[in-house]
């Protein structure tokens, strides 16, 4: 069947669709891994945007649920040079495509994702929509503009828990994992530490989460635009001061946010398994798996708070700590999945620091 | 870090000549530290023994000495120079194990040379197989099971514990030499007792074969500050079994998930810490089970690789300038990534696109040879292709390859094969399977069967199916004509890789009306950049490959524009001398502020280098590739003439496509290519050539062999090169050979030369502009005519010729120069008789002893010539002929046999040789002496002489020459009838029985190293012969030997000349000063 992409800008091209036989609206990113599309299809910081692969040969692999990093598929639709059919991978359970009809999202192949990704480069990211089956050019490009941009739409409500819940490690340490749309590599890397996890939703009120009791709080990461997550602000404001703090992508920025320090949307953001990121206090230079449009502006940063790391293509920041209290933060995604594991150690830093304010 | 200031003189050792297992890939690695470590500051000393490289060149280090790679020349170079520090990890294992090697001779330690790069600790735990087996086993890795045996018997003990088939590793070799795969014992003898001989230190690894597992590699950087990155992940299609070399490979890895890349990268990353490489890249190969992931740890190269070549070519990020930056102290994140400027080199490279690899392999000259592959490399040479699809990379990357095809068959050179043969060729890996896994899907085979049978992963099987559907598809559409067939037909076949040639023969038409059509329709190729993010940043450098998409990045610039044409895969007859050639072009044009334009599809080479040329097209050299790449940069002109045979057989298809030829046109390489029509100048100038005649038939052939009288030259007319050339001296055996071994016929005619027997052969490059002539050298061949030019050993300036002949010879040279009204340089081969001189071939373009010539001389022949065909005149860029030099330059073949068991070793019309070294000295002896010890022969200056010579050569020069070794202080040592004949004529010789006579014989003299030095000249019977088994002998246990009387003599006059003088240790700019 064909499928069209358009996007804001009118651009228009044309292939074939797969997955789905819908209609999908969203944020456009391209994300540059070359493996870990099933990691990034089930990561819900994807929500909310049609996610592009820059590598052309997509679905090689298979699916294989045990790599999901949520529930099921978060993007909202899914763009790649070409999908492969008959995937090849001990692993394998099913087809990207077959994945793609179980959660019903549209895909489309076979478009020139180079050219798209340059596009991205050059004007920024971009309202973009897919359409499935006879598409009329200018609808297309209407339905791509006329979404609401992301910045409008909450989309941490449409992908955390929605209760308290309890992930027993065995370990004696207990921590509060605030789900603004978790992916499961933190808890494994955490509860692998074992740290037990009770996952509560964005907008758990922080003197119930004081009544547990915990040893530390971790901010997850999560989608969208973080200035729209107030609740979850609310709740750092008020436990900063009180508990070990670490926090992770969104949970770096809503951090930053509720110290005093204000975000910035990037020109189109980092996605992808790439990135370096340099440890000032190490001198070392880190591979790291990113997946963000926003970032913390350095300049508005509080004078208690310090610029750990840097990415250095860009030089934006990518990791703080309070100078006060026990507090840590990155932007980057020390989990992986997908992504390198270079940078793991986050989780120890975290670990020790629970441990020695206990 | 910055960089270290206590360093101020570096030594960077290079590869030598090109040989199996190590080809242009270190000239290009070489070239690269070369620049980046003077773009730093450092003194650099190059020490290479191979003319044809770049890196030799005396803009590119502060002292360049083209000096046998050997530890104790290397020593006196130190000596002379005291360098501060040796970077030994971008010249190959040459480099590392000379590196060890005068690490082991506490030489380093002498003069204070630090190793940089590298550690000796290091280099000994990624090489001993026992050290890197215990080093995984620390860190948690698993490895095959494996052992380590110095004897026969240990081998036999451990792969009893293991279980059959063993993978035998030699410790310390390069390419897998000696190494192969032993299904039963008697295997393991050979192959152990092989390996054992070869390896440095008499060790063998005794490994579980894993064959058949997933293969990957991975190329590793690492800082002094510790930071690591991956830059490239290759998949192998050819799993387990194939060495690397061989195998066709894929970039980035395709059938690992997140996870179990990820894991390879810790483990690889961890293995580079273990080994404690401190700086550099380096090469770690893995295999994985296809069926439960199991993981292990094959090898790690602690050095810049050849992968690591096709890696940086692959991504674009340039490993060996890095590496070299890397070892005098930065950090990947003071480095700036080239590519995007803005961003810095501590990264990893994405890509979007596929990268394919595919060997090119010369089994066509060596019929004799073993063709099924195995853990020993056998191809000479490859090709890389760029593809938005793995099949439009595979079928580019076929297309690239020159042997033929347009594509992965559907060409019209199919075959029609049984099951039989088809699985047989499935079952052992061999140059063509590729085609063969084709063949099995048309005739019905099912992928699980394929891959039972090859254990290709089925991803690669089902990729090839898409294309034989996708055929079917095509031929169902073939009933109507080109232009009735959709827009999106035709763009889904090119963006599968079709040729149009694959479209004309399945449309049966011709491939002018294929463009014609496809372009009509709007079916055009685009060109992206390889940016080494994916589209991340902005690329700020023009490398190009092309595609079937939307958007086109090559956009036009404003400027004058030359194309260049690269000469594709190395293979024999067409090695690095040609990309030498196209490189100079380059910079020579550059000079003249012409944009160059860069086209090849080589990765070993320093023209496919993104910062030679000022745009790269990583492309096929085909018609259609290279129109397209002419039709969207609009060129002044395309130059054929530097990239050898490759570009000058599309120069008259580009030609009628409206391309402009640049230099000597295309009717004038007809001239010299068309027999009657160079016949016929030549009668017109008045020169002499042997006689000669065409024959259509047998008795057409007799007649003429008759007429001009034997011995005669026969070949075929319609296959380049010498190929199936033969020398007869008879009518019985003429044939003979026609029956076997030729086809004639009306449309395949023999062409018959007067064979001028004991000729001396000359040489000659020259520059014309089309007004004046410029010779650049004249060289004396050292083997007489009849054994092919790039075999021959050369020296320049000729060292027996008279000044009459040398006069005629440049006379002539100017004649034809002018009459084929030249532009560029031109190759014309003598040979002199009786003090007459013949003229045997003219070849109008650059020639393979350009870069010798270049070197020897000082005079940058390529680079001239370049400025030439762009209309510059030899009279304005002041040129003088250099003809008389202080110095002597021997320039010396190297050859394959030692990897290409069952071959005879022997010289001939047919070229065999794969690379070239030179020596340098003040006289003939000691340039001789230096050039075989350069190519691996080390004459002996005492000992004992074994002298078998054919019935022909039992004649006074024979006598001559055993006398002389007497003198010399030699025992000789002959079989009956040499030894008969020798002590008629009074030369004392000890018997020594034939193999066919009983024992201990000759053989058995040569494996108890009882031989020193083997003279040994060719009956000229083929099969296993007594000569063979000697010769073979001789290569495979490494004693000394030649093969035909004028080496013996050229070794004679070295044996003499060492034994008196001592060799000159001067580097080549110092050789050029004193001749200016």
């Amino acid at each position: 069947m064909k499928a069209a992409l358009a996007l804001e800008d009118g651009t228009y091209v044309e292939g074939r669709a797969f997955g789905a036989e819908k209609d999908a609206l969203g944020e456009i990113v391209f994300c540059t891994s070359m493996t870990g599309y099933v990691e990034a299809l089930t990561d819900p910081s994807y929500k909310g945007q049609i996610l592009m692969m820059t590598y052309p040969l997509i679905g090689n692999y298979g699916v294989t649920r045990e790599d999901f990093e949520s529930d099921g598929v978060k993007v909202e639709g899914f763009v790649v040079r070409e999908l492969c059919k008959h995937p090849s991978n001990w692993r394998s359970e099913i087809s990207v495509d077959e994945l793609l009809r179980e959660y019903n999202v549209p895909g489309i192949e076979g478009v020139d994702t180079r050219m798209l990704t340059r596009k991205i480069r050059i004007y920024g990211s971009m309202k973009a929509a897919i359409g499935v089956g006879d598409v009329e050019k200018e609808d297309l490009v209407k339905k791509a503009v006329e979404q609401p941009s992301i910045s409008d739409i909450d989309l941490v409500d449409k992908v955390c828990v929605r209760e308290a819940k309890r992930l027993d490690a065995g370990g004696d340490l207990e921590v509060v994992l605030v789900d603004c749309g978790v992916k499961m590599s933190i808890v494994r890397q955490l509860m692998k530490r074992g740290v037990n996890i009770t996952l509560v939703p964005y907008d758990y009120p922080a003197d119930k989460i004081m009544e547990m009791n915990p040893d530390g709080v971790f901010i997850s990461n999560g989608p969208g635009d973080p200035v729209r997550v107030k609740p979850a602000i609310e709740t750092i404001k008020r436990l900063v001061d009180k508990l070990p703090m670490a926090g992770i992508c969104l949970g770096h920025q809503l951090t930053a946010l509720a110290l005093g320090a204000k975000t910035f949307k990037l020109k189109f953001g980092h996605h992808g398994s790439n990135q370096p990121v340099k440890d000032f206090e190490t001198g070392r230079v880190f591979i790291s798996s990113q997946n963000h449009n926003f970032a913390v502006d350095e300049k508005t940063l509080p004078k208690n708070i310090e610029v750990t790391q840097i990415n250095l293509n860009d030089n934006t920041v990518e990791g703080l700590v309070h100078k006060d209290i026990p507090l840590i933060t990155v932007q980057y995604h020390p989990e992986a999945g997908p992504g390198p594991h270079d940078t793991y150690f986050f989780f120890d830093r975290f670990v020790d620091m629970v441990k020695e304010y206990r | 870090m910055p960089k270290r200031e206590d360093l101020k003189k570096i030594m960077v050792i290079g590869s030598g000549p090109i040989v199996i297992g190590q080809a242009a890939e270190f000239d290009y690695s070489g070239s690269q530290a070369c620049k980046a470590l003077r773009e730093e500051g450092y003194e650099v000393v190059l020490v290479n023994s191979n003319p044809a490289t770049i890196m030799t060149d005396p803009e590119m280090a502060d002292s360049v000495y083209i000096e046998p790679l050997d530890a104790e020349m290397v020593a006196k170079i130190i000596e002379r120079e005291t360098p501060d520090a040796l970077l030994p990890t971008l010249g190959g294992q040459t480099a590392l194990n000379l590196a060890v090697r005068l690490t082991e001779m506490g030489v380093l330690e002498k003069y204070g040379v630090e190793l940089i790069g590298a550690k000796f600790e290091a280099i000994k735990k990624a090489e001993d197989r026992d050290l890197f087996k215990e080093s995984m086993r620390r860190i948690g890795l698993e490895v095959p099971k494996s052992d380590v045996a110095s004897d026969i018997s240990e081998a036999f003990a451990i792969a009893d514990e293991i279980g059959y088939p063993v993978v035998v590793r030699p410790a310390f070799t390069l390419g897998g030499t000696g190494g192969g795969i032993a299904y039963n014992r008697e295997e393991l003898r050979e192959v152990a007792k092989k390996g054992l001989k070869l390896s440095m230190i008499n060790q063998v690894l005794i490994e579980e074969g894993v064959l058949g597992w997933k293969e990957f590699e991975l190329e590793v950087m690492r800082d002094l500050a510790d930071n690591v990155v991956i830059i490239c992940s290759i998949e192998n299609f050819d799993p387990m079994g194939v060495h690397t070399g061989d195998s066709i490979t894929v970039a980035p890895a395709q059938t690992l998930t997140d996870d179990e890349y990820q894991y390879l990268r810790d483990a690889a990353i961890k293995i580079i810490r273990e080994i404690g490489v401190e700086t550099g890249g380096s090469n770690i190969q893995f295999a994985v089970h296809p069926e439960n992931g199991r993981v292990v740890a094959i090898e790690m190269n602690p050095r810049v690789s050849r992968s690591s070549a096709l890696a940086s070519k692959a991504t674009g990020f340039p490993i060996a300038k890095i590496a070299a930056k890397l070892a005098v102290g930065y950090t990947l994140d003071e480095i700036p990534n080239d590519i995007t400027k803005e961003t810095p080199a501590s990264f990893e490279p994405t890509i979007d696109y596929v990268v394919v690899k595919i060997p090119r392999f010369a089994f066509d000259k060596f019929p004799t040879a073993d063709w099924v592959l195995g853990s020993q490399m056998k191809s000479v040479g490859e090709v890389m292709a760029i593809g938005r699809t793995f099949e439009e990379a595979l079928q580019k990357a076929l297309r690239s390859l020159e042997i033929g095809r347009y594509g992965l068959g559907c060409d019209g050179k199919d075959k029609e094969l049984t099951m039989e043969e088809i699985k047989e060729k499935l079952r052992f890996p061999n140059a063509s399977r590729v085609y063969y896994i084709r063949y099995a899907l048309q005739n019905g085979m099912s992928i699980e069967e394929i891959y039972d049978l090859t254990k290709i992963d089925p991803w690669f099987i089902e990729k090839i199916k898409n294309l034989v559907e996708f055929e079917e598809e095509l031929k169902a559409w073939a009933r109507c004509s080109i232009e009735e067939v959709p827009k999106e037909v035709i763009r889904e076949a090119k963006r599968l890789g079709y040729s149009d040639r694959q479209l004309a023969h399945i449309f049966n038409t011709t491939e002018r009306e294929v463009r014609m059509v496809r372009k009509g329709k709007g079916v055009g190729a685009v060109y992206k950049i390889v940016d080494t993010c994916a589209a991340e940043f902005e690329a700020k450098t023009p490398y190009y490959y092309s595609t079937y998409e939307d958007e086109n990045e090559a956009l036009r610039t404003e400027r004058r524009k030359v194309m260049i044409l690269g000469a594709g895969p190395n293979r024999i007859g067409q090695g690095i001398e040609f990309d030498y050639c196209c490189v100079h072009a380059v910079f020579s044009l550059k000079e003249d502020d012409y944009e160059t334009i860069m086209v090849n599809c080589n990765p070993e080479t320093v023209s496919t280098d993104y910062d030679t040329s000022d745009r790269l097209y990583f492309e096929p050299i085909t018609h259609e590739d290279v129109m397209n790449i002419y039709e969207n940069e609009q060129p002044e002109g395309v130059i054929v003439q530097f990239g050898g045979q490759t570009p000058l057989n599309i120069a008259k298809d580009l030609e009628m496509s409206g391309a402009r030829i640049l230099g000597t046109s295309v009717d004038s390489i007809d001239m010299a290519e068309d027999r009657e029509r160079f016949s016929e100048m030549l009668n017109k100038l008045g020169i002499p050539q042997p006689e000669n005649g065409i024959a259509y038939s047998l008795e057409e052939a007799k007649e003429i062999a008759r007429k001009i009288g034997y011995p005669v030259l026969v070949r075929p007319s319609y296959v380049l090169g010498g190929r199936a050339m033969e020398i007869v001296y008879d009518e019985d055996t003429l044939e003979r050979y026609i029956n076997e071994a030729l086809e004639v016929s009306p449309d395949k005619p023999i062409l018959i030369d007067k064979f001028l027997e004991d000729a001396i052969e000359v040489e000659v490059d020259a520059l014309c502009d089309g007004e004046e002539v410029i010779i650049g050298g004249i060289m004396e061949h050292i083997e007489e005519a009849g054994v092919h030019s790039g075999d021959s050993a050369c020296v320049l300036p000729p060292v027996s010729l008279d000044d009459d002949t040398i006069q005629t010879i440049v006379e002539y040279t100017r004649k034809m120069a002018l009459s084929l009204n030249v532009v560029g340089l031109i190759n014309i081969q003598y040979a002199v008789k009786d003090d007459v001189v013949y003229v045997l071939e003219a070849n109008p373009r650059a020639s393979r002893t350009v870069p010798f010539v270049s070197k020897a001389t000082g005079i940058p022949l390529a680079k001239i010539a370049a400025k030439l065909m762009t209309g510059r005149k030899l009279r304005d860029l002041g040129i003088k002929e250099r003809l008389k030099l202080r110095h002597v330059a021997v320039k010396e073949a190297v050859f394959p046999f030692i990897k290409l068991s069952g071959v005879d070793p022997v010289l001939g019309p047919e070229m065999k040789s794969t690379g070239e070294v030179m020596g340098l000295d003040y006289d003939f002896g000691l340039a001789y002496y230096k050039a075989e010890l350069a190519a691996g022969m080390k004459l002996p200056t005492e000992g004992t002489v074994f002298i078998s010579v054919r019935e022909r050569d039992k004649n006074e020069k024979t006598v001559k020459l055993a006398k002389k070794f007497i003198e010399l202080g030699f025992k000789i040592i002959a079989t009956e009838g040499t030894r008969n004949f020798l002590r008629k004529h009074g030369v004392e010789a000890d018997l020594v029985l034939k193999v066919s006579q009983g024992r201990p014989n000759i053989l058995d003299a040569i494996v108890n190293r009882q031989v020193d030095l083997i003279i040994n000249t060719p009956s000229g019977k083929r099969g296993r012969t007594e000569g063979y088994m000697i010769r073979r002998a001789a290569v495979d246990y490494g004693v000394a030997h030649i093969t035909t009387l004028a080496g013996a003599y050229a070794a004679v006059k070295a044996i003499e000349a060492i034994k008196n003088k001592s060799m000159t240790v001067k580097s080549i700019q110092e050789y050029h000063e004193e001749n200016r």
